[in-house]
């Protein structure tokens, strides 16, 4: 099965001949933009095989797991990376619409191509070591894309976010090491039955607290979750866009791939912590955003909060709730990913983010205004959009789990995250500007041509939102595939170990 | 020897931590780094300690005949060390541009990105 290694190999091809040409960022634009759209292509490849075939597995160099280094790809792996990759192409199509010059002199194309490389090399990769070096491939392309634009801002949150993320890793690393001491290998899939067989548990459960402190910080779980609004509002749009889509929900995933397969001997303490830190992110997230004026930061609070629902789903374990978790997962990606893309064109239209300097966008652009809305009412869970039905599903799986409390605490922070969108809308689109304030747009806010293309990626998202609240059906039916694949990983532990392409 | 390391990485770790907590930015970046060596010892110490041979296969046999040291948390720590080094490299430069814009190394002054 060698489409495993297209998703990878292809954006590191590109990444490496757009440096070829580093003076001429107009060609990078192209190169890079075809490295992007192909894997996106071999992406849907396997995910078709995936969804009828069942999880594959090469073995890089015929090496056998678990000596050898392999590539897995189960049900969630492919979702995830269809999912993240269909975001990489509109927001690097966005990128080209912007043409932000200074930031392509910087190496925005090569270092998006790595950041990709990161992000789909952590979805497939089938050993712990080999996704500590994705994962580190991922941190330092989005370091030096967020401190690209090189002003105080940048520089200031690109440390905050540098310093909690570093430590994080030393975290990863050091869990690592203890397993290794365990059980003796880096294979997950080895590293599931080995840890199944073990004599003391308890150890084991203690090094997966070393992990989920070091998953948590990637994801922003509370109480960790400091550094994402310190750092996600400081960087040009698409870039924000795409560390708002895809950053932390490689942490979300990595935590549902760790708690599914290595550690599930202490359900009942391991898989309750992550609940009750989903239940306290969730809150801490929504009370960050009430008194926050500034769009992409109001945006980034609530990437804080539904990154709690996503976690309660997994934590809650039965099939319903995790299947429940992965839509939310997915659909939060798409929709998140769509309003920091808009936020960036109202940034363009009238020079702010900030809700006091903007206003009266739905009488300048009412189409746009429509596709703002349809991704924030997706967001906050309005019918028939596809946050609608997320919800919904962990509800029933909350209620069918015996969890009233967290049902009413999921309903009650989506009713604060209606309000927030709505705070949005009001203030960015419907009232006009506040008397005294001189609105300034930025160069090209004139320009239709520039807008109406930057609308494309946008429009893009925002039917994928609509067709994920017609289509619920079918999603949630593929997202329950990816569930029982993790309830029970018989498939995947064979995939690796057991026969082999 | 394993027991004497563990002591060893204990110190290097709760001095790293002591510095990160820190209100100094430059404190907190040897304080990164430090944390970073007592992982790596860590990979090292915990995935055991022997004194064997180098894993040398025989040239006219398939298989290791003789008991060897494993010599695959090395390869992790040196690849570990490699991208330790890259990411610091990287914290300093950003530390540098820090103090070069704000003129500042305390923590309670860097506060713009939260009134913004």
């Amino acid at each position: 099965m060698n489409l495993l290694v297209l998703p990878i190999i292809i954006p590191l091809l590109a990444a490496a001949v757009c440096l070829l040409f580093w003076k001429t960022p107009a060609l990078q634009r192209w190169i890079s933009f075809s490295g992007t759209f192909l894997s996106f292509i071999s992406i849907c490849i396997l995910f078709w095989h995936v969804v009828n075939y069942g999880p594959v597995a090469i073995h890089i160099g015929g090496w056998q797991a678990p000596i050898g280094i392999n590539l897995v790809a189960d049900a969630l792996a492919v979702i995830m990376l269809l999912v993240c990759s269909l975001v990489g192409v509109c927001v690097h199509l966005y990128s080209i619409f912007t043409r932000n010059e200074t930031l392509e002199k910087f190496g925005h194309h090569p270092l998006l191509q790595t950041l990709l490389v990161g992000v789909y090399g952590s979805f497939l990769t089938g050993d712990i070591f080999n996704l500590y070096v994705s994962f580190e491939i991922m941190l330092i392309s989005s370091f030096a894309l967020l401190s690209a634009a090189n002003g105080k801002l940048q520089i200031e949150g690109a440390f905050k976010y540098m310093a909690l993320n570093l430590f994080g890793s030393f975290m990863f690393l050091a869990g690592i090491g203890i397993l290794y001491g365990m059980a003796g290998t880096v294979n997950m899939a080895d590293l599931a039955v080995k840890m199944s067989a073990l004599d003391d548990p308890s150890m084991a459960t203690a090094t997966g607290m070393l992990f989920l402190v070091a998953f948590g910080l990637k994801a922003a779980a509370f109480p960790f979750f400091s550094w994402l609004p310190a750092s996600y509002h400081t960087p040009p749009s698409a870039i924000s866009a795409i560390f708002a889509g895809l950053l932390t929900k490689v942490g979300v995933y990595t935590v549902m791939r760790f708690f599914s397969l290595i550690f599930v001997q202490n359900i009942g303490f391991t898989h309750e912590l992550i609940v009750v830190m989903g239940v306290l992110t969730m809150i801490a997230g929504i009370i960050g955003a009430v008194g926050q004026y500034d769009i992409r930061k109001i945006l980034s609070f609530h990437i804080v909060s539904q990154i709690g629902y996503m976690l309660i789903g997994f934590g809650m374990w039965t099939e319903i709730a995790i299947a429940g978790a992965i839509f939310y997962l997915v659909h939060n990606i798409i929709a998140k990913t769509n309003l920091f893309l808009a936020a960036g064109v109202i940034n363009r239209l009238q020079g702010s983010y900030h809700l006091d300097y903007v206003g009266g966008i739905y009488r300048q652009r009412p189409y746009f205004s429509i596709l703002f809305l349809i991704s924030a009412l997706g967001l906050a869970g309005i019918p028939p959009l596809s946050g609608f039905f997320a919800k919904i599903f962990l509800i029933k799986a909350g209620l069918l789990d015996g969890r009233p409390i967290v049902v009413f605490l999921m309903v009650f922070v989506g009713l604060f995250t209606l309000i927030s969108m709505i705070k949005i809308f009001e203030k960015a689109f419907w009232k006009p500007v506040k008397e005294g304030v001189e609105i300034q747009p930025l160069p090209g806010a004139d320009n239709p041509s520039v807008i109406n293309s930057m609308m494309i990626p946008i429009g893009i998202l925002a039917v994928v939102v609509v067709l994920m609240g017609f289509g619920a059906p079918i999603v949630f039916e593929l997202c329950k595939l990816a569930a029982s694949q993790m309830l029970d990983p018989s498939a995947y532990i064979h995939a690796v170990l057991g026969g082999g392409f | 020897m394993q027991s004497a390391l563990a002591i060893v990485i204990g110190i290097i770790f709760a001095a790293g931590v002591f510095l990160m907590l820190r209100r100094n930015i430059v404190k907190f970046v040897f304080g990164l780094a430090l944390v970073g060596q007592a992982v790596n010892l860590a990979i090292f110490a915990s995935s055991g300690m022997t004194r064997y041979h180098a894993p040398l296969i025989h040239p006219e046999s398939l298989y290791l005949s003789y008991q060897s040291a494993d010599p695959l948390p090395q390869a992790m720590i040196l690849t570990a060390i490699v991208i330790g080094f890259g990411l610091l490299a990287f914290t300093i430069i950003i530390l540098l541009r820090t103090f070069q814009l704000f003129d500042e190394v305390d923590t309670d002054e860097l506060q713009m990105v939260d009134k913004s």
